[in-house]
């Protein structure tokens, strides 16, 4: 189970939060005017990354609030979280 | 390659059993092959023993970083059935389940199939109107599923209790021709009945880069044992797949999350068949050494680490505790988990890719270890004919972008 740092409301456990996916994926704006491929991209193609991931979490059971973390994906050690909004931090971080 | 029978069992065991060979030669890499395989699961071995026994390709190699059958292969509940919702699964997945009939005596080599039945049990009124739609839609294509009413699913599995839980257990669906196999021999049996054709099994073998030539068309690998040219390469990398491809710009529709599943101590048999539980979210089945084999759910998020969280197989273990009450006091022996690669849409992706002479066979997401002969006969097809053979002709990577996607994601509403 991870322990996870909201950054509203601090440490809690993970059943407290919902997973949700890769962060910072841009909603193409003008949708309409998109190439098949690339709204498939944007739709289903995820980084998948074996390393350092930023993803979204929710703090469903908490505060509700949506917020970004950077976690590597083959330790599953949190690198930082940060709110929404804030541009993604160096990858490194403290473990 | 040495056959295995009953005679020679006997024979040597009036030797002390001694003289039994390796089962596959430890081959070192050579400079160049005829195709690839990268990835030493069954899917892979399989894959590489259709291409040598039915394509005549006896000149190729798999590449395994690893041990061969160390990943999901050897990481599932074993769980084997057909009855997917959708025509192209269902055409898929029974291929697979044809092919294990008679597996043993193809390979030479005793995978322990058991049709024993594989129970879905339905514990609300849409678990029961989707189930009863799957057992109607695989009728109709041929697939035997049946309806069977909570009296009858106890009768078919003593052990369920059916009445007092807080998720009722209402009907199930059963699929007699269902069941499980022994996972290590299939990877084993495969490895040795292709390397016999002359397919060379490289274990400790990562593959670090994907060589094309100039017109773009895949060339070789680089790999922590040198370079190796190979004019065709088939991916079969479950849960690193995404990782694999990208060495050759290929980025795929996949996320790798983390699967979990336990033993128990092993039993005197108790457990006549395997039953399963989307809603309340549990598999189990007893294997022949007499482990309760219980799968539990995927973790929330992705991951390459090969474990998962606590609460994940307590939440499996509360479910079992609740439908088979005989067992609140069997102890868990071990736990662990596998990197299971899953599309969008819940269904594989069996073919080529934008690279010339690049094939791949992902995206089994948690279900994959059934289909293990189906998925490794058709795409040795593929990769010996440049074309997809008609059963895994849906599953292209295209689909996510023209839109036909197979979607047992909705169909089942769950990992499964």
């Amino acid at each position: 189970m991870l322990l996870i740092n909201c950054p509203y409301c601090g440490e809690r456990p993970e059943p407290e939060f919902v997973y949700g996916g890769q962060a910072h994926i841009a909603r193409p704006a003008q949708p309409a005017g998109v190439e098949a491929q690339d709204w498939a991209d944007y739709l289903y193609r995820r980084d998948n990354v074996r390393g350092v991931h930023a993803e979204r979490w929710r703090h469903t059971r908490g505060c509700g609030r949506f917020f970004n973390a950077l976690r590597d994906t083959t330790t599953d050690h949190f690198l930082a979280t940060y709110k929404v909004g804030e541009p993604r931090p160096a990858a490194g971080g403290t473990r | 390659m040495q056959p295995f029978s009953g005679l020679a069992l006997l024979l040597r065991g009036l030797t002390g059993q001694k003289g039994w060979r390796p089962q596959w030669r430890n081959a070192e890499p050579k400079k160049s092959y005829d195709a690839l395989i990268i990835g030493g699961g069954g899917h892979g071995l399989g894959a590489a023993y259709y291409l040598a026994a039915e394509h005549g390709f006896t000149n190729i190699a798999v590449l395994e970083k690893g041990w061969i059958g160390g990943g999901n292969t050897g990481r599932n509940t074993t769980i084997i059935r057909s009855n997917y919702l959708f025509d192209e699964s269902a055409a898929l997945y029974d291929h697979a389940v044809k092919m294990w009939g008679d597996l043993s005596q193809v390979l030479n080599y005793n995978v322990m199939f058991s049709p024993r039945g594989v129970m879905m049990l339905a514990h609300t009124v849409h678990d029961m109107q989707v189930f009863k739609r799957h057992v109607y839609a695989n009728r109709a294509s041929g697939v035997d599923n049946e309806w069977l009413t909570p009296e009858e699913a106890k009768a078919f599995c003593p052990p369920l209790n059916i009445g007092d839980i807080r998720y009722p257990v209402i009907g199930a669906a059963l699929q007699r021709r269902g069941g499980t196999a022994r996972h290590d021999a299939v990877a084993w049996g495969y490895a040795r009945a292709a390397d016999a054709l002359g397919v060379d099994i490289i274990e400790n073998c990562e593959v670090t880069g994907i060589l094309k030539d100039p017109s773009g068309r895949v060339a070789g690998v680089e790999t922590t044992r040198g370079t190796i040219h190979a004019p065709r390469i088939g991916v079969s990398a479950a849960g690193n797949t995404s990782v694999v491809m990208k060495l050759a710009g290929v980025h795929l529709p996949l996320e790798s999350y983390p699967l979990q599943a336990l033993v128990s101590e092993p039993v005197k048999p108790c457990f006549p068949c395997v039953v399963m539980s989307n809603t309340i979210h549990a598999y189990i089945s007893q294997s022949d050494k007499g482990e309760l084999v219980i799968g539990a759910g995927t973790d929330a998020y992705t991951s390459y680490t090969q474990r998962g969280g606590l609460h994940i197989t307590s939440h499996a273990l509360e479910a079992i505790c609740e439908l088979f009450p005989m067992f609140r006091r069997m102890k868990m022996l071990r736990s662990w988990g596998g990197i299971v690669d899953v599309t969008p849409d819940r269904s594989p992706i069996i073919g080529k890719t934008p690279v010339p002479g690049l094939y791949v066979n992902c995206g089994w997401g948690t279900g994959g270890f059934k289909a293990t002969p189906g998925s490794a006969h058709v795409f040795a097809w593929t990769i010996a004919r440049d074309e997809p053979h008609p059963i895994n002709a849906p599953f292209t990577l295209e689909r996510f972008r023209d839109g036909n996607l197979i979607d047992e994601a909705a169909a089942a509403a769950v990992a499964h």
